[in-house]
């Protein structure tokens, strides 16, 4: 690292005075944006009448222990953050594992497979609530129809309409077809930033091709699944448009993020909806965190 | 295994392998190449029903049909809602491309500053920056909504009766991912271009404008449209922070097409519009789209 200070203060201070703006701004709408809100936490803040009276930490409690819609909307979050991100990843690593020794149409093919990534969770979730249409006999449509097309008819199912954590798991489906194509492509970036010299060094030691991939693809490959858990896992927790759009409000399909919004926005308990917030922010920073400080390690390397 | 342990690869934008020599086991690849394709199909089969359903005369559309080819053409579904949807196009677009524009400046000047111009803590500003690329909008709303409906700008129109909030949020949470993107790259300018101008006697902005910025239109490329792509495909600030008059295209979307009871063909047509844009970059500059999902996971 170069040693700036040497030349002194004239040298670095323009620089910093550039930066200052964008640091205050993120200082301002960020940090004390999350203190402000971490505040009326604490309040008894409701409806149109301006927070009065601190209350501790009554809300989160309150949240915790009584509150039968906030721990359904944790075990459905759950539920989903773990099929979700299971489901992406296996397929994402599955395509980036087919597509890596070169296959006709790569570029066509990786083009299909991340356009989602281009679209609005809110216009996926509209186009993919009518494909989940749990309409059955006559009125049979969507993804159901097309089962009945191929012959899978006893696949039928009532997606996010089921009466089992299956609904809420069935989101998994709309979510995965918009980013397991991202996974894919920082998998397939993984794969190919592995010189094939290291592949075929193990191959001509005699390792068959399925243990070069256990024992030399594998472990280079970890810092991208770690990437992909974090920017997922993310995703995952504050995810509100895409469920919103594909069933608003419903105890089946209900995460902490859209509880968040319809109790403060719709019900005015906003120091019960910022007591959801900091502890949705508490959940990914734990995540985030370690994987910045992890980044900017191997950058420094 | 006598292969070394390697250090940690670098991911970079992932490129056509070495055409290696002819495979021995032909079916290995055609399995491959076929299992591709039913997932392309796969990953296609909501763009066929949109596009089916969107183009069939109104009259013929019936959900229990929807995968069915449409044995009508029309663009009748799509003129009726295109004037519904209009204004929300028009304020995404002025939403998205000045904050973008505006993002990607001052996202450059960062950049530039961290990766060369480095003053002390610089190596905490950074990651001080970037954490706000994570956070969720949902632990920041509630002071947003609060700030911008208190404070009035002009005639007793609070900010949020403006385009201006919308604007300045997605100005404030794009710097991240922007400083990010132009750290990476100016990081690759060498350092000798650097003194040399400074023997020279250009200064930091000097240094900056005519040297840094004239190389720099493709991490601009790469900014722009990953902002452009995350402002117009926001829905949790247009949906809280803007009154009915400027909404975004994402809460007109959802607002006419959200409810059960919208015509399906009606639906699909306004969920194409509103994808549009955003789908017309990554066509058009789908190389720059990929380098910025490489950057948003960290990766250059």
């Amino acid at each position: 690292m170069r040693r700036s200070t040497r030349r002194g203060v004239r040298r670095w201070l323009p620089g910093l005075i550039l930066v200052s703006p964008s640091l205050l701004a993120l200082g301002v709408f960020v940090y004390y944006f999350i203190g402000w809100n971490g505040y009326y936490s604490l309040t008894n803040w409701k409806g149109l009448a301006p927070p009065d009276k601190m209350v501790g930490l009554d809300n989160y409690k309150q949240l915790l222990s009584n509150d039968e819609t906030f721990r359904n909307d944790v075990r459905n979050l759950v539920v989903f953050t773990v099929v979700f991100m299971v489901g992406s990843l296996l397929l994402g690593l599955f395509m980036a594992l087919l597509m890596d020794k070169g296959v006709r149409g790569e570029g066509v093919l990786r083009a299909i497979f991340l356009f989602p990534m281009a679209i609005s969770f809110i216009a996926t979730g509209i186009i993919w609530r009518w494909l989940l249409n749990s309409d059955s006999g006559a009125g049979t449509t969507g993804i159901n129809k097309l089962f009945d097309v191929v012959g899978l008819g006893f696949l039928h199912s009532d997606w996010h309409k089921s009466d089992s954590s299956f609904a809420i798991a069935s989101l998994a489906l709309p979510a995965g077809w918009a980013l397991s194509g991202y996974v894919m492509a920082l998998f397939l970036a993984g794969l190919r930033g592995i010189p094939e010299e290291l592949r075929e060094a193990a191959r001509v030691d005699g390792a068959s091709e399925l243990r070069v991939y256990w024992h030399v693809v594998r472990p280079l490959l970890l810092p991208v699944l770690m990437s992909a858990v974090v920017i997922l896992a993310h995703i995952s927790l504050k995810t509100f448009d895409l469920i919103y759009a594909i069933d608003p409000g419903g105890p089946r399909t209900e995460t902490p993020a859209l509880y968040m919004w319809l109790t403060s926005f719709r019900g005015g308990f906003f120091a019960r909806g910022a007591s959801i917030a900091t502890m949705l922010f508490g959940a990914i920073a734990l995540v985030v965190i370690p994987y910045i400080w992890y980044s900017m390690r191997q950058e420094r390397r | 295994m006598t292969a070394q342990a390697p250090t940690a690869p670098q991911t970079r934008e992932p490129e056509a392998p070495p055409q290696r020599s002819a495979k021995p086991f032909r079916w290995g690849r055609f399995l491959r190449q076929l299992i591709l394709f039913a997932l392309a199909c796969f990953f296609l089969m909501p763009v066929y029903a949109l596009l089916v359903t969107a183009l069939k005369d109104p009259a013929h559309v019936d959900v229990v049909k929807m995968w069915n080819l449409p044995d009508t053409f029309s663009l009748e579904s799509f003129r009726t809602v295109i004037p519904q949807l209009l204004p929300g196009l028009r304020n995404s677009l002025t939403v998205s491309i000045l904050a973008s524009t505006i993002s990607s400046l001052l996202g450059a000047a960062n950049g530039f500053v961290l990766a060369k111009w480095r003053f002390p803590g610089a190596d905490l500003a950074f990651p001080i920056i970037l954490f706000g690329m994570f956070i969720p909008y949902q632990a920041i709303i509630i002071p947003m909504f609060k700030l911008l409906s208190d404070v009035p700008v002009i005639h007793q129109r609070a900010l949020g009766d403006t385009l201006f909030g919308l604007i300045l949020v997605h100005i404030i949470y794009g710097l991240p991912i922007t400083t990010l993107i132009f750290r990476s790259y100016f990081a690759g300018l060498p350092d000798e271009l650097i003194e040399a101008a400074e023997v020279d006697g250009a200064g930091m902005l000097r240094t900056f404008f005519y040297i840094a910025l004239p190389i720099a239109p493709p991490a601009f490329a790469v900014a722009m449209i990953w902002q452009f792509t995350s402002s117009w495909n926001d829905f949790l600030f247009g949906l809280i922070l803007t009154d009915t008059e400027h909404w975004p295209v994402t809460v007109a979307l959802n607002n006419i097409a959200g409810g059960q009871t919208v015509p399906f063909n009606q639906a699909m047509a306004s969920a194409f519009l509103a994808s549009i844009p955003t789908l017309l970059v990554y066509a058009l500059l789908g190389r720059f789209f990929m380098r910025g999902l490489m950057a948003g996971a960290l990766k250059s």
